[in-house]
């Protein structure tokens, strides 16, 4: 088994580490001091099970849980027994330990995390949908600002545009400058909802007032369409 | 009143007596370092930021078999994210107090 360590505090890292090097088929592959490197480092490698400090400054471990896609089996470590009960909500999270692990405590842990691993069948989603959280995550962006993941959810992205080597999103309220392609963020759009007018531009459709000529209005903004993206923009118009 | 000790450390480590300097050093590291953020964050007044502080803390004290402080630190957590501070002079009596003992390990 692989697993890596998430927690702000390295007293607490070197504890989950001395308890890994007791268990004979568990390799550390990776240390993180915040959930954002480790969220990176998931999405390069698969690992089998994260220990994971629930509590985190900015970013919480069931914010962890529920920004993963394909969420690998967690452990939480806190000292904040009452957390529990939400924990457990996700198919993802395994256990749940309360600090200072003890050897003991941690053998059992293994043990369950050795048996939830068993279970799994190849592809199992991360969140447990019955809880109503799964669906919502479909609906949402994460975006990566100063190292805190920012959630922006889909109804409220007006234009995202793309500015040399970042994107600007634009939504009702703010607008966000984040370093990616627009080819990437447009992987991660719905179709359904967001369409691209322009080399530089995807819209969100249901955010158009009106359209004119080679342009179209989105609140205030007028956002040039191309020729060759203006065909699919009029097809999927509702035409009178 | 409670004195900070050992005991978890020594049975974290086992025989591992390079993993137990490791570890003490770690700690004599990391704990002065939340001390001063601590008591910045008190100075200035940001209440939560102090709290999130008093969490990470209130680990070291039960890694330091500390209980009776432990409890307390629960507590005052939650009165800072109130955004109370009655508690803060007892609980840096206990900073204090484990920052004389890692002087002496």
């Amino acid at each position: 088994m692989t697993c890596i360590i998430v927690d702000d505090e390295a007293t607490a890292r070197a504890i989950v580490g001395k308890h890994c090097s007791a268990v004979a088929d568990l390799d550390v592959v990776g240390e993180f001091d915040n959930a954002i490197d480790a969220i990176k480092f998931l999405n390069q490698q698969d690992v089998d099970v994260v220990f994971l400090d629930i509590h985190m400054p900015g970013f919480s471990g069931v914010d962890f849980v529920q920004t993963l896609k394909n969420c690998p089996k967690v452990v939480l470590t806190t000292s904040d027994t009452e957390f529990a009960i939400a924990a457990y909500e996700y198919e993802a999270i395994v256990d749940y330990m309360v600090k200072p692990l003890t050897a003991d405590r941690f053998q059992k842990s293994i043990q369950k995390v050795k048996s939830a691993l068993k279970k799994q069948p190849d592809s199992v989603p991360s969140l447990n949908t019955n809880v109503g959280t799964g669906a919502q995550a479909e609906q949402d962006l994460y975006i990566n600002i100063d190292k805190r993941l920012i959630k922006l959810h889909f109804n409220e992205i007006l234009v995202v545009k793309a500015q040399g080597d970042y994107i600007d999103i634009t939504t009702e309220n703010k607008e966000y400058r984040v370093h990616t392609t627009l080819k990437k963020v447009k992987d991660k759009l719905p179709e359904k909802i967001f369409l691209q007018i322009h080399r530089s531009y995807i819209i969100n459709f249901s955010k158009i007032i009106d359209i004119e000529d080679n342009s179209v209005l989105i609140k205030k903004m007028v956002i040039p369409i191309s020729r060759s993206n203006r065909p699919e923009l009029m097809r999927r118009l509702n035409l009178v | 009143m409670e004195e900070p000790n050992l005991k978890y450390i020594k049975e974290l480590s086992g025989d591992d007596i390079e993993f137990e300097q490791k570890f003490i050093s770690i700690l004599k590291d990391e704990f002065p370092m939340e001390r001063a953020t601590y008591k910045e964050h008190i100075d200035s007044k940001n209440m939560n930021e102090a709290a999130d502080v008093v969490h990470k803390l209130k680990h070291k004290f039960n890694i330091l078999s500390m209980e009776e402080a432990y409890r307390f630190a629960v507590q005052f957590e939650e009165q800072l994210r109130a955004g109370k501070t009655d508690m803060d002079s007892d609980f840096r009596i206990t900073l204090t107090q484990i920052d004389n003992f890692l002087k002496t390990i």
